[in-house]
């Protein structure tokens, strides 16, 4: 689909990129930017599968195109967003196939006596009454943690966890590397006011640009670069900038202001590659357990200097953008700018997936190695952290490892 | 990509679990290798971002702000963003009673603007006082401005009115954030979005690309 066209501040920093050799590119975000191909696209995706392609159908032609308002954050009610509680469960539960239980918090996976899923005991969070969900394959989803959460505590064969004989549960959690920048770029003052809603986040980024540079720059993998501002709904958080611009201002003068320095700030946040390593894990706290009596995790953490230096090379990337836009940055040091481990929100690890039984917990299909009918579908079994946001590499892994196992379930292996 | 905005997508899906650590802790698995302890946890932790649903907050929060209280805010708030031609005064959009229900709420961080406000409120009417024998709300924009320029600017402000200034700057962020997050105030910024568009977005305005010399990059 075609992407919405720039906004001025993106623009800019277009025009700044050109001159750094940095390229900023359209943004093609999981917002329709038109109604969906509805008599198509759905025989392309199941093809000789009528009822699927008629339940798809239906739902892709009720789902509309971005009309460019309201905040994508806080849902999106014409759908035009992906979201997977109003995009994916509809058309799912409309193939009656599907029920959901919710407010249900799961313990652990239950076993049979050869070692087999038979479901999953649960915890009702309304009622406080626990539950067993049987099941002929177990999938967990939970996310990242949870998931391993869940694994480590399903301890009914084994004390150290389920399909953990690798003993990978838990290890190489991971998350972005984060950093952000921003400035008040004076060229965007005091413009004629314009819409700038679009669709609710960024229309354009950079992707990572110095692949063959590695050697040089002292840090293994890249980032890609996102970037925001301008006339954006004002929020209650979104006039800091009078501090440093209108000092000591009241009365009328201020309301001049507040309109001639409105939506000339503009910054840059970098989502970089992180390599797993041995001091980034989780595991269970032997001391303190949730209010359903569950144990929790806790977690340990050190970033390396790949991470750190690219943290560097992300501030300073973005001060010369800043500066290339007529703005004035002030870039931190990598070890000040790096953002909390989990504050990016893309933890992934802990369940890694593999070639070899020994080393990873899940094959290529998601599928536990210790338990054939157990399946990871989540980011835990990332084995390493794409500096792309994870979730439509979990989405499509989630999309084969389910074809797979279809095709593993007629066959009767499983 | 949605998470250069501000309010991430952490929001309501994430719990930090909360506990008191207890001595001795052994892994329940073999740790390879063990580091320094983990960081604390977030000094500065924003419940919207990342709530804490073991200790959930009540909510609506009882307002704490008393009349008088309320009254100093509205004269404040009305000098700090007072009424044009284009816009309403802050009272007129709630800005008081939105300033009350903020210093009200039982976040840590919230707690110290209530400290902050409430203090610089008294410090407002004790000053007023001394200069007028009246509360500030009752005297003239001419009395309360000789006041304001006394403590709108924290960095020039003499020491005896360092309290005063403080509070100011805190007082003038809350009111212009509480003042332009209304509607009502959009179209005299100059925020003219939030309104649906058929078709494809527009993208920036032809003088604009002209006026910035974007031409080649559209």
């Amino acid at each position: 689909m075609p992407p919405p066209k720039p906004r001025v501040g993106e623009l800019l920093a277009k025009k700044a990129g050109r001159k750094l050799g940095v390229p900023v590119v359209a943004a093609h975000r999981a917002v329709l930017s038109q109604p969906m191909d509805w008599k198509n696209l759905p025989k392309v995706l199941f093809p000789n599968n009528p009822k699927a392609q008629e339940i798809l159908g239906k739902d892709m032609m009720s789902r509309a195109a971005c009309f460019w308002a309201t905040n994508c954050i806080r849902g999106c009610s014409i759908r035009a967003n992906f979201q997977s509680t109003t995009v994916l469960l509809p058309p799912a539960l409309a193939t009656g196939n599907l029920d959901i239980i919710t407010d249900a918090m799961v313990r652990e996976v239950v076993l049979d006596d050869s070692g087999k899923a038979t479901g999953v005991h649960y915890i009702d969070k309304v009622t406080r009454r626990d539950a067993i969900a049987k099941a002929r394959v177990v999938i967990l989803a939970a996310s990242t943690c949870e998931t391993s959460r869940i694994l480590l505590n399903s301890k009914s064969r084994d004390k150290a966890g389920l399909a953990n004989s690798s003993g990978q549960v838990g290890l190489n959690l991971m998350d972005s590397v984060g950093t952000r920048l921003g400035a008040h770029i004076p060229a965007m003052e005091d413009l004629p006011p314009m819409n700038e809603d679009g669709a609710g986040g960024l229309h354009t980024y950079v992707p990572w640009w110095l692949v063959n540079e590695h050697a040089k720059l002292g840090f293994a993998r890249g980032y890609h670069i996102e970037m925001g501002g301008g006339r954006q709904m004002p929020e209650v958080k979104n006039f800091g900038y009078l501090d440093s611009t209108s000092p000591g201002v009241y009365g009328r003068k201020l309301k001049e202001e507040a309109r001639r320095y409105y939506g000339a700030q503009f910054g840059f946040s970098g989502r970089g590659e992180m390599l797993p390593n041995k001091d980034c894990y989780s595991e269970l706290d032997p001391n303190v357990v949730d209010q359903w009596g569950i144990p929790v995790l806790r977690f340990h953490w050190k970033w390396s200097d790949h991470e750190i230096k690219q943290a560097e090379h992300m501030q300073q990337s973005f001060a010369a953008m800043i500066e290339g836009m007529g703005g004035k940055a002030k870039p931190l040091s990598g070890a000040d700018a790096i953002q909390r481990p989990g504050e990016i929100i893309h933890e992934v690890g802990t369940a890694r997936m593999g070639y070899k039984a020994a080393e990873s917990v899940a094959n290529q299909y998601c599928q536990t190695w210790d338990v054939k009918n157990l399946f990871l579908m989540d980011g835990s079994v990332l084995p390493s952290n794409p500096d792309k946001n994870p979730t439509l590499t979990i989405l499509a892994l989630a999309w084969r490892s389910s074809e797979w196992l279809m095709e593993e379930m007629k066959r009767g292996n499983i | 990509m949605s998470e250069s905005s501000p309010i991430s997508r952490r929001n309501a899906l994430k719990g930090l679990l909360s506990g008191a650590a207890g001595a001795a802790a052994v892994p329940a698995i073999a740790a390879p290798n063990h580091t320094e302890p983990a960081p604390p946890a977030h000094p500065s932790r924003f419940v919207f971002h990342d709530p804490d649903f073991m200790q959930p907050l009540k909510f609506p929060w009882e307002k704490l702000l008393s009349a008088e209280e309320l009254a100093t805010t509205q004269a404040l708030a009305d000098l700090i963003l007072p009424k044009d031609e284009t816009s309403p005064a802050a009272s007129e959009v709630g800005v008081p009673d939105f300033i009350n229900e903020w210093v009200s709420a039982d976040y840590p961080a919230h707690q110290e603007d209530r400290e902050t406000l409430r203090g610089g409120l008294g410090w407002l009417n004790t000053e007023s006082f001394k200069r007028f024998s009246k509360r500030f709300e009752e005297l003239g924009v001419d009395q309360q401005s000789q006041i304001a320029d006394d403590i709108c600017d924290a960095a020039k402000a003499k020491p005896e009115h360092h309290v005063g200034a403080v509070f100011f700057k805190r007082f003038r962020q809350l009111c212009v954030g509480g003042y332009y997050s209304h509607s009502q105030t959009w179209k005299s910024l100059g925020y003219v979005g939030n309104i649906s568009i058929g078709g494809p977005y527009p993208g920036v305005l032809p003088e604009v690309i002209e006026k910035l010399g974007l031409q080649d990059v559209v």
